[in-house]
């Protein structure tokens, strides 16, 4: 009996737990789709506030993507190299380069936008470009890259497989693409679903370094629960859902091993 | 099967290797393997042998001075892919992300041979190392056996003219080490493929070697054929390191040392430091009667039947027990009194010259 008392009440705990967490989120949702929101559902259910949304806010939905891919491309090809050069050369320089490439997880976001606006702020062209933006998420998200892609390395003795691959007469480009690569899927997956999810999401050094015509979702998002109804700022977190999920599941569709073409063994 | 007499001859010159914070590995060594020759490194670890072999890789280089020949070339600038060689680690060094027949086949994937002549090969690969069965296999499902199966396949299938091997067998059980270990035989005497062999297992080095090079703190002990190396080892290290040796310590008098178990003429033995020692197997079990110079005994403390042999230790012979291997057909147990005699040729006559 006191068994039974005991699972109740941690089932209850866990519901409870899980109530508190997704009730905000389902009534941030719904307030979305509701007319009035001060009346409540019985006011009606409308696609009103998000077509209102996706009219004022299309610019900032397709900024958003085009940053997050952006970044993505820009920490592939820097990041996984970095991260396999650290994996196999050991040598104090790049023990030191791997602790350097936390720091900007260490400093808050607002320090590194002031950084690049106090660098970069007066060549005007590119202050008012997206790529602003752009190289601020680079800079916040590519430790996360390298981190992820470097651990999946270290655990492998990758240096072993390269002297391997190297006997057999494999080139130093051979080596990277046949065995370096394939070998740090793992983490190049996780680490660009890392990527995406943080620069989509990333508010502090985008609210610093955007401009009026340079906003992406977080910012705009910010923008509507200040001065507009909270419905269109409903409609906008529903919006980011829509947009971020089919992106993530893409990505670890994307990065699935192919099926092989022969036919299985026995 | 093709790559028979791809064997070309090593000449290492000079090759010393100093690592980077200044420990010498290896000192200036002079070694020359001819075409078709399986050499045995074989010696503790932090010995140099490794290094040796990854300085014949190229994986290393050697400290300036140093010269790698293979043939007539000079490789010492040559990079590992360009060498020409096959490389069996250790460790396997398998790659996770191909499956059997793919490790097989990745040499030459990237030499980019013609892909007709590929499979063929590999084919032939797999059914020299009984692997058919497994080739579409992951790596991370194979045993031990297997996965060391494939990467001396993945050695071979390049048809390289020199294959290195470092401690192959070390990480399987025994009864798996053994069976291997002839299969690798079998393989080295028909491929007829220079080969450069690293371990510290003298049983596997007497096995495979043509010849065994014994090497301690980065310097060679001794170079010679495994029965060279263990009837006349030069010196007091190489003798321990290969077989199993009782020393005999005492008191030097005229060409006749005194122990706490008898007398034995010594003739040959030069003064100073010289340690006379025999085999376990070279004594000859003598009766209780027997006595005179040459005889000596001593009180058995524990006996093992092996069925070919047995194995005794002896004490009271000299200051540390001594092992005696016998027929099988007397039994000896603790506590019994035994003589025996050992021939005069047979003493070891060795100076302590490697620290031990």
């Amino acid at each position: 009996m006191r068994r039974r008392g005991l699972f109740s009440l941690q089932l209850g705990f866990t519901l409870l737990v899980c109530a508190f967490m997704f009730i905000p989120i389902v009534l941030s949702i719904m307030a979305g789709f509701t007319s009035n929101y001060i009346r409540g559902v019985s006011s009606g259910l409308t696609l009103r506030w998000v077509f209102e949304v996706w009219a004022l806010y299309r610019d900032a939905i397709g900024l958003s993507l085009l940053i997050a891919l952006a970044c993505l491309a820009v920490t592939l090809v820097i990041g996984v190299p970095t991260a396999y050069v650290l994996a196999k050369v050991n040598h104090w320089s790049t023990r030191l380069i791997e602790e350097l490439l936390v720091t900007p997880l260490a400093i808050p976001g607002l320090a590194i936008a002031l950084g690049l606006i106090i660098t970069y702020g007066t060549f005007r062209d590119f202050r008012t470009n997206w790529t602003f933006i752009l190289v601020g998420h680079v800079l916040y998200t590519l430790p996360f890259m390298v981190r992820s892609v470097l651990a999946v390395l270290s655990s492998i003795d990758l240096r072993t497989l390269e002297e391997g691959a190297a006997s057999l007469g494999a080139t130093y480009w051979q080596r990277f693409f046949t065995i370096g690569l394939p070998n740090a899927r793992s983490g190049i997956v996780a680490g660009a679903l890392m990527v995406v999810t943080l620069s989509v999401g990333e508010f502090n050094i985008t609210w610093m370094l955007h401009t009026p015509l340079n906003k992406t979702v977080p910012v705009g998002l910010a923008d509507s629960y200040a001065s507009m109804r909270l419905e269109i700022g409903s409609a906008y977190t529903t919006i980011f859902f829509v947009m971020i999920v089919p992106l993530l599941i893409a990505i670890q569709f994307l990065a699935q091993p192919r099926k092989r073409v022969k036919a299985p063994a026995r | 099967m093709s790559g028979e007499g791809h064997g070309v001859p090593i000449r290492l010159a000079q090759c010393a290797k100093t690592f980077r914070d200044g420990t010498r590995a290896l000192d200036p060594l002079d070694l020359s393997i001819a075409a078709g020759e399986t050499v045995v490194l074989l010696g503790p670890s932090g010995c140099g042998k490794t290094t040796t072999l990854r300085i014949i890789a190229g994986l290393e280089s050697p400290d300036p001075g140093g010269r790698v020949f293979f043939g007539n070339e000079d490789v010492t600038v040559v990079p590992i892919e360009k060498r020409n060689v096959g490389m069996v680690f250790q460790s396997y060094a398998l790659f996770p992300n191909l499956d059997v027949a793919d490790n097989i086949a990745y040499g030459l994937k990237v030499r980019r041979v013609d892909p007709a002549i590929r499979e063929q090969r590999v084919e032939a690969m797999l059914q020299m190392m009984h692997l058919e069965p497994l080739r579409e296999r992951r790596i991370d499902q194979l045993s031990g056996g297997q996965k060391q199966r494939v990467a001396l396949a993945r050695a071979i299938a390049v048809e390289p003219q020199v294959l290195l091997m470092d401690e192959p067998l070390t990480a399987l059980d025994a009864k798996l080490r053994e069976e291997l270990r002839l299969e690798i035989n079998a393989l080295l005497r028909r491929l007829k493929i220079t080969t450069l062999y690293v371990t510290h297992d003298q049983s596997e080095a007497m096995a495979l070697g043509d010849r065994i090079v014994v090497m301690t703190h980065g310097q060679v002990a001794q170079i010679g054929r495994p029965r060279d190396i263990y009837f006349s080892p030069a010196n007091a290290f190489v003798a321990n390191f290969i077989g199993t040796l009782n020393r005999l310590e005492g008191r030097l008098e005229e060409g006749v040392i005194v122990l706490p178990g008898g007398r034995l003429q010594v003739p040959g033995a030069p003064p100073g430091a010289t340690i006379v020692s025999f085999r376990p197997e070279d004594v000859e079990i003598v009766d209780a009667a027997a006595s005179g110079d040459g005889v000596l005994s001593g009180t058995v403390a524990g006996a093992s039947f092996l069925g070919d042999r047995s194995r005794l230790l002896v004490e009271g012979v000299a200051s540390a027990p001594v092992v005696l291997e016998t027929d099988t057909r007397r039994e000896f147990n603790p506590g019994d009194r035994i003589r025996f005699r050992i021939a005069q040729e047979r003493l070891l006559m060795l100076d302590d010259g490697a620290k031990t």
